[in-house]
C-alpha cells in the first residue's frame, strides 16, 4: 500500500492482522515445561508414598494409611499456599503441582486468603470454592454417570 | 480553541504544557530496568494498607501529592482531576481524589486511560475554562489480578502470551503556557474489535487498535513514522509490538523509532513476566518517570504517545464475547509543530 493511505477495507485490515498475529504469537516451552511438571509432579506423588510407608511402618492399616498421607499433603499444600511459596513451585511446575491434591488444597486456600478481606461469611466462605467449587461439582456429576454405565454394564452383560 | 485539523484528530491552538510528573510505583517495578527513573518505589505492595485496594488508592494519593509538591501547586490552584484505574466503577482513583478539595472527572478506557486524559485536559485547558488540570491513572498488579484473572496465591501457569500488570500510579500537571513539552495535537481511537478472543492475549488484541490510530494521524497529519523521534506506544508488550510494527510497514509505514511501555517497564530475561507489562499505570509511569524526562533533556523533541486499551470485562469473556480495544494518540513536542493540510 502507499504511503499516507487510510485502511480501506476492514475486511482485508482483518486478514493482515489475523496472519501476522499468527505469526507472532509468544509459543510456550512445551519441553521445559512439560519437563518441571514431570519432576516436580513426581517428586510431590514420591513424597506421598514415602509418607504412606512410614505410616504404615507404624502398623497402621494401608487404607488408613492411605487417609492420613492425604490429609498430610492437603496440609503440606495449604501451608506452602499461605506462606506464598505454592504458586511460585506452579509458575515453574504448571500441571506438576497443580494435579497432585496438594493442588487441590491450594485451589482452595488461595481463594480464602484472596477473599480474606471481604469478610469472613460472603468473602472467605462464599469464595473459598470459586476454583475448586467446579471441580467438585462436576467430579460428583461424572460419578453418577460412571455410576450408572458400570450398572447397565452389569446387566446387560 | 482546538481546531479539527482532519478526521478525528486535533490541534492545539494555545500552548498547552505538561508541567510536572510524578510517579510512583511498586517494588517489582522498581527492580526493573526503570527503576532508578521513579520518583517512588515503594517496597511493599500492600503499603501498610489493609488490602491491595486500598493501597492503590493510596498509591494513587501519593502521585497526587507529590505532583503537587514538585510543581508546587495547591488544591485552590488546581481546576480539575482526570483520571481512572482498572478497578470496577474506577474505585482506586475516587477514594484517592475524595481527600482533595479538588474537582474530580472519573474517566475509563483501561489502559489507554492516560493518554484520553491527556486529550481531555488540553481541550479543557485550550478552551480556555482551565488553567492547570492534573491527569492521572494508576493500576495495581494484586487488585488485577484479584478482579480479573486468578487468586494471587493460586499455583497455575500463565500463559506465554500473558502481561503482568503494573503497580503503579502516575500523575502528571497539564497547564496553559509554560514551557514544555506542548500537547500539540492528538487523534481520538475508536474501538476496534478484530474478533480476538483470548483475555490473557491482550497486546495482539489490542495491536490493530494502534495500527488504525497511528495509521489514521499519520495520514491525517501527513507525517511518517520516521517524523518522530519516538512513537511510544502503551502496553502492547512484545508480541504486541511486533505484530503491530509489521502492520505498520505493510501499510507503509516501515521504521524502527517505535517502541512499547509494556516491553521497557520489565527486563523479562530475569524477571517473571512473560510478554510484559500492562495496565494503566504502566504507560502513565513509563512517561512519567523515563520518557518525560527524556523530552526535558531534549534527548527526545518529538513523540507520538499511544496508549492503548483493552475494554473487556470479566463477564464479556466469559460469556465468550471479543475484546473491544481503543487506542489514543498524542503529540508531544518541546517545540510546538504546524502541519500543512
Amino acid at each position: 500500500m502507499a504511503k499516507n493511505e487510510r485502511i480501506k477495507s476492514e475486511e482485508v485490515f482483518r486478514e493482515d492482522y489475523e496472519r501476522i498475529s499468527k505469526k507472532n504469537k509468544a509459543k510456550p516451552e512445551y519441553f521445559k515445561n512439560a519437563v518441571m511438571a514431570f519432576l516436580v509432579g513426581g517428586t510431590i506423588c514420591t513424597l506421598g508414598q514415602l509418607i504412606k510407608n512410614i505410616i504404615i511402618g507404624w502398623g497402621t492399616p494401608e487404607q488408613d494409611a492411605a487417609l492420613i498421607t492425604t490429609i498430610v499433603l492437603v496440609f503440606l499444600g495449604s501451608s506452602l499456599t499461605a506462606f506464598g511459596i505454592y504458586d511460585m513451585i506452579g509458575r515453574h511446575a504448571g500441571a506438576g503441582s497443580i494435579v497432585p491434591i496438594t493442588g487441590f488444597a491450594n485451589s482452595i486456600v488461595s481463594c480464602a486468603v484472596d477473599f480474606k478481606t471481604e469478610g469472613p461469611v460472603f468473602g472467605l466462605g462464599a469464595k473459598m470454592f470459586t476454583i475448586a467449587g467446579p471441580v467438585i461439582v462436576y467430579a460428583t456429576v461424572s460419578s453418577w454417570i460412571f455410576g450408572l454405565i458400570y450398572y447397565l454394564w452389569g446387566v446387560i452383560f | 480553541m482546538a481546531k479539527r485539523l482532519k478526521g478525528r484528530t486535533y490541534i492545539l491552538e494555545g500552548d498547552v504544557s505538561i508541567e510536572q510528573t510524578a510517579s510512583v510505583v511498586g517494588p517489582f517495578e522498581g527492580e526493573g530496568p526503570l527503576g532508578k527513573y521513579f520518583d517512588v518505589v515503594n517496597e511493599d505492595d500492600l503499603m501498610d494498607e489493609k488490602s491491595y485496594e486500598s493501597a492503590e488508592s493510596g498509591m494513587l494519593k501519593n502521585s497526587i501529592e507529590l505532583l503537587m509538591k514538585k510543581a508546587s501547586v495547591n488544591e485552590e490552584e488546581t481546576d480539575v482531576i482526570i483520571g481512572g484505574d482498572l478497578l470496577n466503577q474506577i474505585t482506586a482513583t475516587t477514594f484517592a481524589v475524595r481527600d482533595f478539595a479538588i474537582p474530580y472527572w472519573g474517566i475509563y478506557n483501561a489502559c489507554a486511560t492516560y493518554t484520553l486524559g491527556l486529550q481531555i485536559a488540553s481541550l479543557g485547558i485550550d478552551s480556555g475554562a482551565f488553567k492547570k488540570a492534573i491527569v492521572t491513572a494508576s493500576s495495581h498488579f494484586s487488585t488485577s489480578e484479584r478482579q480479573y484473572r486468578s487468586p494471587l496465591e493460586l499455583g497455575t501457569q500463565n500463559p506465554a502470551t500473558s502481561q503482568r500488570t503494573v503497580t503503579g500510579a502516575g500523575s502528571c500537571l497539564v497547564a496553559s503556557g509554560g514551557g514544555g513539552p506542548y500537547i500539540n495535537d492528538f487523534t481520538i481511537g475508536s474501538v476496534t474489535d478484530l474478533g480476538q478472543c483470548d483475555p490473557y492475549n491482550m497486546g495482539s488484541a489490542m495491536a490493530p487498535a494502534a495500527v488504525k490510530t497511528l495509521i489514521e494521524h499519520f495520514a491525517n497529519t501527513k507525517t511518517d513514522l520516521k517524523d518522530y523521534d519516538l512513537v511510544l506506544t502503551g502496553d502492547l508488550a512484545n508480541e504486541g509490538l511486533n505484530i503491530a510494527k509489521e502492520l505498520l510497514e505493510e501499510y507503509g509505514y516501515p521504521g524502527e523509532n517505535i517502541t512499547d511501555c509494556g516491553k521497557l517497564i520489565y527486563d523479562d530475561s530475569v524477571q517473571y513476566v512473560n510478554n510484559g507489562g500492562s495496565g494503566a499505570g504502566c504507560c502513565a509511569n513509563v512517561f512519567n518517570g523515563f520518557i518525560y524526562k527524556l523530552m526535558k533533556e531534549k534527548r527526545i523533541n518529538t513523540l507520538l504517545f499511544v496508549a492503548t486499551g483493552a475494554l473487556l470485562s470479566t463477564t464479556s469473556s466469559q460469556q465468550s464475547n471479543s475484546i473491544p480495544c481503543i487506542a489514543h494518540a498524542v503529540t508531544i513536542t518541546n517545540e510546538r509543530r504546524k502541519y500543512n493540510v
